[in-house]
């Protein structure tokens, strides 16, 4: 009747979907704050995507790109926040 | 002049590697000379980079500990999973019954694991995230969503009392 | 039951797997509609890590012993310690920085 290919599709589509949610507050959110918080979101979302394309195309690197984005994201995001408290990155 | 925990923490850094280079049949991955000793340069750099963050020098009665973490860490998931169904009610609900206010309390935890341990349960639990931490006093800084969940948090203090079992310190009163 | 492909595993899995894309539908939406910022991160904060908890938890149960169910189990284990930190820094760099929070009665921010 159905195949766990359709599964996956029906998944990422309902993801990608999602993040066009997302967009509209990355958009206009009022003041900085509320933007980095989307970005942050979408970047979370979009490595549950990349597990899901994974699977889709039955190839298994994605895992590791998903895992790489990861720390990308995080890293971006504590950056970010860093720099609008203190107004600087590194105090040399 | 090396330090124990710094080769401790070469050969974590070293065991990920060999994972991260296995393929799905088992024993047919990247392990030929080239890619062992690729491995290894990196997982130098990588310590000397980082040498006394994952894990310091100064934990005692660490198998205690990480036993007795590994009996919180199902505790902490049921209460995630209530978390959201309470964020999840309160989102979709055509009112929206949320109060939010800011809270502060006081705890008699002091060592970083502890510190980070209850900051990141406090943020997974049903209705508070953590602001600030003041090492010094053992101060947190919550913002909560609903009266209901910052009484959960400052008068039944369940939480202080299972993270302080864990760490070994005393109990988690104000 | 359903046909030649798809059996018990794959039930349990498709239920982690559905689980999963409503609390993150449940996440974006709390992202449009609470009224504040700090509110806003309550919803993403939390609702956002078990989403992605459960959907990768479906995916392991999905694929059996293997090397990717080893990766896919410390991605899970990344995204549970790494999401409520970058939570808590960006709430921090906005209270410091003088956002009032919202008390209940005033208008939307």
């Amino acid at each position: 009747m159905f195949e766990m290919v359709d599964v996956f599709l029906v998944v990422g589509i309902s993801i990608g979907f999602t993040i066009l949610l997302c967009l509209y507050r990355a958009v206009r959110g009022p003041g900085v704050f509320n933007q980095i918080a989307a970005v942050n979101v979408i970047g979370t979302k979009v490595i549950v995507l990349l597990v899901a394309i994974g699977y889709i195309f039955e190839r298994p690197m994605f895992v590791d790109i998903a895992l790489l984005y990861a720390g990308l994201n995080f890293v971006g995001t504590l950056v970010m926040a860093k720099y609008l408290e203190r107004g600087e990155i590194c105090s040399a | 002049m090396i330090k124990r925990s710094t080769v401790a923490v070469f050969i974590v850094m070293f065991a990920f590697w060999v994972l991260l280079s296995a393929c799905i049949k088992p024993l047919q991955g990247y392990y030929d000379p080239i890619h062992i000793v690729v491995g290894m340069i990196c997982a130098a750099i990588a310590t000397s980079v980082s040498r006394d963050l994952l894990i310091t020098g100064k934990e005692n009665m660490t198998l205690r500990k990480t036993f007795r973490l590994l009996l919180y860490i199902p505790w902490e998931l049921w209460q995630i999973v209530l978390a959201n169904f309470d964020v999840a009610y309160r989102v979709l609900h055509p009112k929206m019954p949320i109060d939010p206010c800011i809270i502060e309390f006081d705890t008699t935890l002091r060592s970083d694991f502890a510190l980070t341990t209850l900051a990141n349960s406090i943020t997974l639990t049903p209705g508070t995230i953590t602001i600030d931490v003041e090492p010094e006093r053992g101060r947190f800084l919550v913002h909560a969503i609903a009266s209901k969940a910052a009484d959960a948090l400052l008068v039944d203090q369940t939480m202080q009392n299972k993270v302080a079992h864990v760490y070994m310190e005393e109990g988690g009163g104000e | 039951m359903f046909g030649i492909g798809i059996g018990v595993t794959d039930i349990i899995s498709i239920i982690f797997m559905a689980g999963g894309v409503f609390f993150m539908v449940a996440g974006a939406v709390g992202l449009l509609r609470l009224p504040d910022f700090y509110t806003r991160l309550h919803a993403t904060g939390k609702c956002d890590t078990l989403g992605e908890v459960l959907m990768i938890t479906g995916c392991m149960i999905f694929q059996g012993w293997s090397f990717v169910s080893v990766k896919l189990f410390f991605l899970i284990f990344f995204i549970f310690m790494a999401n409520p930190v970058g939570t808590h820094a960006i709430m921090k760099a906005a209270y410091y920085t003088g956002l009032k929070p919202w008390k209940k009665g005033e208008g939307r921010r």
